[in-house]
């Protein structure tokens, strides 16, 4: 190394300045620290979290899809007619056709898909859907196409507590069946609870005659099947490979999972603000010290690197315990919520933590740079402070008599602005989200002039006890030192904020809706298929106390291969509309011999149906609906809709209904009718109906509500910590720096008992005024969840719900938090006999 | 008599529930009838049409082939009305034995008949899996396709001499027991034509053929392991046709066969008449079963033996379907003193139910 002695002494100096840094502030630098890590370890066990039970969704997907390349698929379990199979084994560039009748079926409690498939062709498409016998001198009665065989996979089998050999009964589509177990499905997926019967025993066992579900295909030639077959499906079938299977398995989940991802690196961006509040007090604070150095001969760049290695530090420090912190969350998390996080997206699958190399490089580097960041703007500030005035001054550094900025602030808030105004990118809030940052960014650049606005008025006043004048004068003429501390608790407050009047809107919305649509005085529905016959449902019509009953069909109905099927409900609808719907928009006039369809806001938003608009769905070969209006509904993500019943009826010859609302005569008690209609049931129904409440089912979605939020509470909670610890932070290193100032101000006459009022005063007004900006910024924030990042990524919206009582518990919460830490370290402080610091000065 | 080669499974449903399906039983005294018994007989549990033959390319080389469809009646509830209802299952194979590789390309096609995508017609002979198919046209002659990865035959057949009932005027026993029988007739020197495609490249052919049909509902008794067989075209126009049961643990437990003389007149082979004498054994190293791929044949016409030794075009001619659900076999051409023909033998990897 060439470098001067005098060059080299000073980057001794330097190593010194930070080792001893280290030593006797290892706090700091353990809270900061501490900051990135939750931040990293947030991120990353969230994305963990998804990535593990998305991988384990595929799994449960590929396993009962049986990995054919290329499928054709009926658009609703109502399935599509068996003569499509001849003319699509017969397509081009198909070499076989595996056809397949699919039912969800169970067995005792144990829930599994049922597959009716010819194990001649499944065998040559889908082999691993075939079943085998064991093997063994006494087996010689396997049958490949005994009608009573079932072959179960082994978590069906575990799952019905059943064995080769046993007899079960199966019930699926309303209908029980006995079958004997003949075997197992080796080849299939462990994780799906799969059993396989016969195609002809399928359709025939259980209602499904002429139909059938699914048509697994090998093929030739891709491109001349997808060809031919795009020519000759009908309208109730659709082409689905693999990747759009995927597709719509993850699409459901997907905007879901980049939420949380978004909520996760948001905490890592408030790490980041900690982290810049935190260098920033430590740079003021030493800055006699680097002014020293810098006349001792250390350049402006060593100063900015003296720095930037204990941001690195701090940065690598964090990262590395965020993610073994973060792969433990995420282990955590499954063990006890599953792989969903409670939400309800994964329903079936047993999920396992899967490592992700590149996502655990990521997020190192992203909390690295937010460490990094965070400490670039302190650099440079200390590097930029001239030293002979630095030497003699350790006060602010900015002049109080010179106005803050507030254009920059004005600036990144418009611009955020109108970043949120874009559209989503591929079904993502992307440019919401980027949106939302520029506004954080905006509202924390925002702060030193918006401290200052607050405290004008204040200052100006000369009434008052002496400790509270010297604490707004203080406050009001060290803005920087003030800002610095508020920046931290500005972001985290406004981001908590944000979550929490969105969360409260959205709670607010879904009570208010299931308070309309829930207005039947008791709900029946079946399970596995099963179906109220007409003769059953005249029978309950007739059950004393019962008023009036609507019946109603609920199938998936798919309309594009790589989007989760819309929920098309059959209900009365057409003559006396049900009060029940709550419409949002409706066509001006229908023509009558327009068959009327009511979409959802989800439906209307995905595929962009519009009142008044002809749609064709896939239902009975294709059909033309006039949609006739929109309805809220916060229960079908992927979109619901509407039909009238008795069109439903015609169109689909399908009589059976799996759901039916009762409203009671007058003066009869719900409990005492549903137990009535109970009686009026078949025996083999009965097991499959639920009798509920409207009170319960509010209930019962409320709480799916609140659990699919919970991990969204955890993040608000954590975000909530890492503010009031970043509060506490910087009061407290604040306090402590002014030591002399205080031994000056007990020289003129101050006891301690106005020091720790004026510290409290303080205190409580840089919380306060940290609790204004951030829960203002974090009200306009939650605008963007509310009407941007929530219509696109969840397709419904809603109006905004203030949590006024979230809101002042949050403000007087940081209030108190800043005084009582600023009184605590103010303690410290002021407890040096008054002479010796102000000795301290020269 | 012929053979074979149901999937191990299916031949068990029959045993699993053989009061459901009311099957005919196979009782001498009956007549044949052309066209109409080239054509299915779906109310039998078993039916087949069988080719086995030597090909001769245009640059002189041999190849052996054969063509098989089965036509089986699972034994279900016949109530279901469904279409899929497995009522009628046709399998079929076909082999190429190409000495130049020393090793058989065989393929399979299987499909429950219906919805015109498989079909065995009664009336007269029309078989169809898919793309593959053998049928009979109203002139007399017999033609197939069948393509399977590696290659494709294409073939027609012309009688040259009129089909040779086997057994009893067409009722042929195969057990202890009197319905232990099946219907079976042959056609022996069936002339040749066609193309074969191997590795891409199409070459025209001509040879020799023999067809079997046989159907049954009771074939195998069950203290059977498997057979041997032989179906052999003599240059002098003769034909002969010889089978053995072989018992479970060693020995033979029936046996049978038919010589057609250059003169028409045809000698029939009682159970004692027929004698298979192993002379070199083949191991196949896939399935470990080890194959008597070259015999002397034996049998006693007049009060006289005749004696053939059969000699195969190449060891390796097992065919191992298990993946599609069919059993291993050995089926292979082989040569004799002034003849060819096809040595099947079965039951050497497990035993065959049928």
């Amino acid at each position: 190394m060439s470098a001067e002695p005098g060059l080299l002494s000073a980057r001794l100096a330097l190593g010194w300045l930070i080792g001893g840094e280290w030593r006797f502030q290892p706090a700091r630098f353990l809270t900061t620290a501490i900051a990135i890590a939750v931040g990293v370890a947030l991120g990353f066990a969230v994305h963990l979290v998804n990535g593990s039970a998305l991988a384990s969704f595929d799994g449960a997907v590929r396993g009962v899809s049986g990995a054919a390349e290329l499928s054709v698929r009926a658009t609703s379990p109502l399935g599509v007619d068996e003569r499509l199979y001849p003319r699509v084994a017969g397509a081009a560039g198909v070499l076989d056709a595996s056809p397949m009748v699919r039912l969800d079926a169970r067995i005792g409690g144990a829930k599994l898909t049922l597959l009716g498939l010819d194990v001649l062709r499944a065998g040559s498409v889908t082999p691993s859907l075939v079943g085998i016998t064991p093997r063994g001198p006494d087996t010689g009665n396997d049958t490949v196409f005994d009608e009573a065989s079932l072959f179960l996979s082994r978590t069906a089998l575990a799952q019905a507590h059943a064995a080769v050999g046993d007899r079960v009964t199966v019930t699926a589509n309303g209908r029980a069946v006995i079958f004997h177990v003949a075997g197992t499905l080796p080849g299939a997926d462990a994780a799906a609870a799969l059993g396989v019967v016969d195609i002809a025993a399928a359709q025939w066992r259980f209602g499904r005659l002429g139909r059938i579900d699914r048509i697994d295909l090998r093929l030739s030639d891709r491109q001349a099947a997808e060809a031919s077959l795009a020519r000759l499906l009908p309208a109730d079938a659709v082409l689905s490979s693999e990747a759009a299977r995927g597709a719509q398995g993850s699409a459901l989940s997907r905007a879901y999972r980049v939420n949380l991802d978004m909520l996760a690196l948001v905490a890592l961006l408030t790490g980041g603000f900690l982290v810049y509040s935190a260098q920033s007090l430590a740079v003021a604070r030493r800055q006699r010290t680097f002014a020293l150095l810098r006349t001792l001969g250390l350049s402006r760049s060593g100063v900015i690197s003296a720095v930037m290695v204990e941001g690195v530090t701090i940065g690598i420090v964090g990262a590395l315990a965020g993610l073994a912190g973060g792969y433990g969350l995420a282990w955590a998390a499954l063990h006890w919520f599953g792989g969903d996080l409670g939400a309800g997206y994964f329903g079936m699958a047993t999920t396992r933590v899967v490592f992700q190399p590149v996502a655990a490089a990521s997020f190192f580097a992203l909390g690295l740079s937010a460490a990094v960041l965070g400490s670039a703007i302190p650099a440079r500030a200390a590097a930029r402070a001239a030293p002979a005035a630095a030497l003699k001054n350790v006060g602010d550094v900015l002049d109080p008599r010179r106005p803050a900025l507030w254009w920059p602030a004005a600036v990144l808030l418009a611009a955020g602005a109108a970043a949120a105004l874009l559209p989503a990118v591929s079904g993502l809030p992307l440019f919401g989200f980027l949106g939302m940052a520029l506004m954080l960014a905006g509202g924390v650049a925002g702060v030193p002039w918006f401290a200052r606005t607050m405290l004008r008025p204040l200052a100006k006043r000369t009434v008052g006890s002496v400790p509270s004048q010297l604490a707004v004068r203080h406050l009001y003429g060290a803005p920087a030192e003030a800002a610095t501390a508020l920046c931290g608790i500005v972001a985290s407050t406004a981001l908590m904020i944000a979550m929490a009047t969105m969360v409260s809107s959205f709670r607010g919305a879904v009570d208010t809706w299931l308070g309309q649509v829930l207005g039947a005085d008791l709900y029946l529905r079946t399970d596995a298929g099963a179906s109220f016959d007409p003769a059953t449902r005249a029978r309950l019509a007739g059950t004393a106390g019962v008023g009036h009953l609507a019946f109603s069909r609920q199938l998936p109905l798919t309309i594009a291969a790589d989007r989760p099927p819309v929920s098309l409900i059959a209900r009365p609808e057409r003559d006396g509309r049900d009060p029940l719907l709550v419409l949002i928009e409706r066509a001006p006039t229908m023509p009558t011999k327009a068959l009327p369809v009511w979409v959802s806001e989800p439906a209307q938003r995905l595929y962009g149906w519009e009142p008044g608009e002809t749609i064709t769905l896939p239902l009975a070969g294709g059909t033309r609906f006039m949609v006739a209006g929109v309805w809220r509904d916060y229960g079908r993500q992927a979109g619901a809709v509407l039909v009238d019943e008795a069109d439903y009826q015609r169109l689909t010859g399908d009589d059976g209904r799996d759901e039916i609302s009762v409203m009671l005569l007058p003066g009869n008690e719900a409990g005492a009718v549903g137990k009535a209609m109970a009686v009026q049931l078949p025996a083999d129904l009965r097991r499959h109906v639920e009798i509920t409440q409207p009170a319960t089912l509010r209930h019962m979605a409320l709480t799916l509500f609140d659990r699919s939020f919970a991990v969204t509470y955890l993040l608000e909670a954590v975000a909530i910590l890492v503010g009031l610890a970043g509060v506490a932070a910087t009061m407290s290193a604040q306090t402590i720096a002014r030591e002399r100032e205080f031994g000056m101000l007990r020289h003129l006459g101050l006891t301690r008992g106005q020091l720790s009022a004026m510290l409290a005063t303080e205190g409580a007004l840089v919380g306060m005024t940290g609790a204004v900006a951030g829960i203002g910024l974090g009200l306009i924030l939650a605008q963007v969840l509310i009407h941007v990042i929530n219509p696109q990524s969840f397709n419904w919206t809603m109006t905004t719900q203030v949590p006024v009582g979230t809101l002042l518990g949050v403000a007087a919460a940081l209030t108190g938090a800043a005084a009582a830490t600023a009184v605590l370290a103010g303690r410290r402080a002021t407890a040096k006999d008054a002479v010796q610091s102000v000795r301290e000065d020269w | 008599m012929r053979r074979t080669l149901l999937p191990g499974g299916l031949a068990a449903i029959a045993v699993a529930a053989p009061a459901v399906t009311p099957y005919p039983v196979v009782r001498p005294g009956m007549a044949l009838a052309f066209p109409a018994d080239h054509g299915a007989h779906p109310a039998f549990r078993t039916e087949w049409w069988y080719v086995t033959g030597w090909l001769r390319t245009e640059a002189g080389e041999d190849l052996g082939f054969q063509v098989t469809f089965f036509r089986t009646r699972p034994s279900l509830d016949g109530r279901n009305p469904s279409r899929f209802a497995a009522t009628q299952v046709l399998f079929a194979h076909a082999a190429l034995s190409d000495p130049s590789t020393r090793r058989l390309r065989h393929g399979e096609r299987a499909a429950r008949e219906g919805f015109g995508l498989a079909a065995a017609r009664t009336g007269d002979a029309d078989i169809r899996i898919r793309d593959w198919r053998l049928r009979r046209a109203p002139d007399g002659h017999w033609a197939t396709r069948v393509a399977a990865s590696d290659f494709t035959l294409a073939l027609d057949f012309q009688p040259t001499q009129p089909p040779l009932p086997q057994g009893a005027g067409g009722y042929s026993r195969k057990g202890p027991r009197p319905e232990q029988a099946s219907y079976y007739y042959s056609v022996p020197h069936l002339r040749v034509s066609g193309q074969v495609r191997r590795d891409g490249r199409d070459v025209a052919v001509t040879g020799e053929a023999w067809l079997d049909r046989e159907w049954s509902s009771d074939y195998l008794a069950p203290e059977a392991q498997g057979w041997d067989w032989t179906g052999l075209n003599f240059d002098d126009g003769s034909a002969l046709m010889a089978f053995r049961i072989r018992r479970k643990g060693g020995g033979t437990l029936w046996a049978g066969g038919s010589l057609r003389h250059p003169s028409g007149t045809i000698s029939t082979l009682g159970s004692r008449d027929v004698a298979f004498r192993p002379l070199a054994t083949w191991r196949s190293s896939a399935t470990g079963a080890v194959y008597p791929v070259s015999q002397e044949v034996s049998v006693r016409v007049d009060g006289r033996i005749m004696r053939w030794r059969l000699t195969p075009m190449f060891a390796a001619q097992e065919l191992d379907a298990r993946r599609s659900g069919l059993p291993v076999y050995w089926e292979g051409a082989v040569r004799t003193t002034g003849g060819r023909g096809y040595l099947e033998l079965t039951g050497y990897d497990q035993a065959l139910r049928m």
